[in-house]
């Protein structure tokens, strides 16, 4: 697992690393019943405080997206791939509403960039 | 709740007319992580002098593990595994020998422990310390600073000058001291990154005075940079009070609100301005505000 993180992002890290396994999550790269390194290698992993990894661990596991087995360690969810399908919208919504903002400083309507979409759907394979 | 590992009240330190350190409280609870921030002269190393007992309180009460330093070194110092930026190792001497040495003085010497940081640090106990390069020599320091199992690791700008493979041993070794026994850490550094990833608890100095001092939770989820444009471009800066102009120019200025951004909204509302963006800052942001305060 490839955890990136940005500490001069200003993103709390328990959050950035929140986002990244919920994005693996609905993108596949980390698939239904898969292990997650233990708090302590990840911490080590990615120089972080372990109690960030901890509570990025329990809040996934509180929105049901991550399963601690008592004793064997930390794994996606079984059920995860509903949570994908609303994840993977959640990811699209997000570039959509900075696509909106922006559009609306170029004072372009909603109407003028589904054309661009589609125009763009075309060319990009 | 434990005994804290340090107490230190109303500390105030003056060299010559400069003060140095202004009022401190600070209270370093078992099992935190605490990143000591600010600029140069801010006060780090001279607060840190007085936790080790190398210097004295003239004013305020300094408490380490419930003792005075300064009246009871072997109970404090045995406590604590201390690095400092400047290196002052005995240079004549092998690898082997300064772990010796520094053995001596440390009951609670762990020698399998020992051997392997030894391993994981790649270093070879034959060399003499002043042939090692700067990177090997800050890992014996820590070797050093590490073998006894200290309670309190206490670390003085520990990456300072070194590069990203040090620096990332000497940041593992804070993580793997915290995940192990739950023990307790202060460094200081001005890489705010670094401070970001490791630390749970930030205080932050500047000349002399504690101007931020909380859980790295709470700061995040209180402070806030919010970029504002204004009705008409202005040619100085325009003050918010209880707000931190951080920077800007004709219309467009940047603040940084340490409490939400309520007034900033009101304000902005009053004039008629409008808020173009709003992030949670980075520590350097929060850093950068600060110092910047009047």
């Amino acid at each position: 697992m490839q955890i990136r993180l940005d500490a001069s992002d200003g993103v709390p890290i328990y959050l950035q690393l929140m986002q990244q396994i919920k994005y693996f999550i609905a993108t596949g790269r980390l698939s239904a019943g898969e292990q997650l390194p233990s708090v302590r290698k990840l911490s080590e992993q990615l120089v972080v405080n372990p109690n960030t990894v901890a509570r990025a661990y329990r809040e996934l596991e509180q929105v049901g997206a991550l399963a601690t087995r008592p004793g064997a360690g930390v794994f996606v969810s079984p059920t995860a791939s509903p949570l994908a399908k609303r994840e993977q919208h959640q990811m699209l919504i997000d570039k959509i509403d900075a696509v909106l903002a922006e559009a609306r400083h170029l004072e372009m309507t909603a109407e003028g960039i589904v054309q661009l979409v589609r125009q763009r759907a075309r060319i990009v394979p | 709740m434990s005994q804290p590992v340090v107490t230190i009240r109303e500390l105030s330190r003056r060299f010559g007319s400069r003060i140095a350190l202004d009022r401190i409280n600070l209270t370093i609870p078992q099992g935190a992580v605490y990143g000591l921030v600010g600029g140069n002269g801010a006060g780090k190393t001279t607060l840190i002098k007085h936790i080790l007992g190398l210097l004295h309180a003239e004013e305020g009460m300094v408490q380490v593990f419930g003792y005075n330093p300064v009246a009871d070194p072997p109970a404090v110092l045995s406590r604590i595994g201390y690095l400092s930026e400047e290196r002052d190792i005995a240079g004549w001497m092998r690898v082997d020998e300064l772990l010796n040495y520094t053995r001596a003085f440390f009951p609670d010497w762990d020698p399998v422990f020992a051997r392997e940081l030894l391993d994981t640090f790649e270093l070879s106990v034959n060399q003499k310390v002043k042939t090692l390069s700067r990177g090997q020599l800050a890992r014996v320091g820590l070797l050093t600073a590490l073998a006894h199992r200290p309670p309190l690791l206490l670390l003085d700008e520990p990456s300072s000058g070194l590069d990203p493979v040090v620096r990332k041993d000497i940041l593992g070794a804070i993580i793997r001291t915290v995940a192990d026994e739950g023990r307790t850490v202060l460094f200081s550094s001005h890489l705010l990154d670094e401070v970001e990833r490791v630390a749970d608890q930030v205080a932050m100095l500047s000349n002399g005075r504690l101007v931020l001092n909380d859980s790295l939770d709470n700061i995040k989820s209180r402070q806030r940079v919010v970029t504002v444009r204004f009705l008409h471009e202005l040619s100085h800066k325009p003050l918010i009070p209880g707000l931190i102009n951080l920077d800007g120019s004709a219309a467009e200025w940047k603040y940084l609100c340490p409490e939400g951004t309520a007034r900033l909204r009101e304000t902005a509302t009053s004039l008629g301005a409008e808020i173009l963006e709003e992030s949670i800052p980075s520590l350097d942001e929060i850093f950068e505000g600060h110092s910047r305060r009047p």
